[in-house]
């Protein structure tokens, strides 16, 4: 009998376009080996790519990390985005609608957080952003 | 990958075949806003059937073509945002605005096929 897929620990290195795309694909892959509904894994892979996106954007460099967890029977994804770059000086300010320094819509940030169901930012100015988001099946 | 566009009479249809990278995304705004001059086409139609994410880099340049086609005389439709797309849109607040959409190329040909005929009259 074959053993049921195990969703692993998978990091992905943030250094092109190419890569954001490469890390919401295996985003959603482990979702759906999580057993993730397709609908909630497309609402994984939108924020991965937003997050990605972010790292290439204001870092130019950094990876996403994907890892499984598991709260009783409820298991869930968690996606950290992590960079040594610029940081965010104003965390409350990069959350609010329409809010961007890069001259886009400002709503990558704010987004994921209403996809998502917990959501961190921890950032210092010169030093780095480390975005955690968690999403539970069910 | 490049997105194939096809001149169908007056319209442009561009079909994305899988995920496409921002690059990408930007090299289709372009060419469409390019070929719209060079065919002189009064619409064009992008099918997105196949498209895993729209992000809000994705809406900004739909929303971007959508204008910059205008811009140049003609009208964009947006076609075959999947159910599940949509869903991921409207939770994190994305909206193509004015944007012109509908479900899938049959309807996107029937919608510019009216609105063309309105623009040019009898």
């Amino acid at each position: 009998m074959k053993p049921a897929e195990v969703a692993e620990e998978t990091r992905i290195t943030v250094e092109s376009d190419t890569d954001i795309v490469t890390a919401r694909m295996r985003g959603r892959a482990m979702a759906v080996t999580l057993g993730f509904p397709p609908a909630t894994a497309t609402l994984v892979a939108t924020a991965i790519s937003e997050l990605a996106r972010n790292i290439l954007l204001y870092a130019k460099r950094g990876e996403v990390a994907l890892t499984p967890v598991e709260n009783g029977t409820r298991r869930g994804l968690v996606v950290e985005a992590r960079d040594q770059g610029p940081g965010i000086r104003d965390v409350e300010e990069a959350l609010r609608d329409g809010y961007s320094t890069s001259g886009r819509l400002g709503l990558g940030l704010p987004g994921v957080r209403r996809l998502m169901d917990e959501f961190t930012v921890r950032s210092a100015v010169n030093q780095g952003t480390i975005v955690t988001v968690k999403k539970w099946n069910g | 990958m490049q997105v194939p566009i096809l001149k169908q009479g007056s319209f442009l249809i561009a079909t994305v075949q899988s995920a496409l990278t921002d690059a990408d995304m930007v090299q289709l705004r372009d060419a469409l806003v390019d070929q719209v001059g060079k065919y002189r086409s009064h619409g064009v139609i992008i099918d997105v059937t196949a498209l895993d994410v729209i992000d809000s880099f994705a809406t900004g340049t739909l929303r971007d073509v959508a204008q910059m086609v205008r811009l140049r005389g003609a009208e964009t439709v947006i076609v075959g945002i999947q159910p599940d797309v949509a869903f991921s849109m409207v939770h994190m607040g994305l909206s193509l605005e004015e944007v012109a959409t509908t479900l899938d190329l049959e309807e996107g040909l029937a919608y510019l096929n009216r609105k063309t005929k309105l623009q040019t009259g009898p």
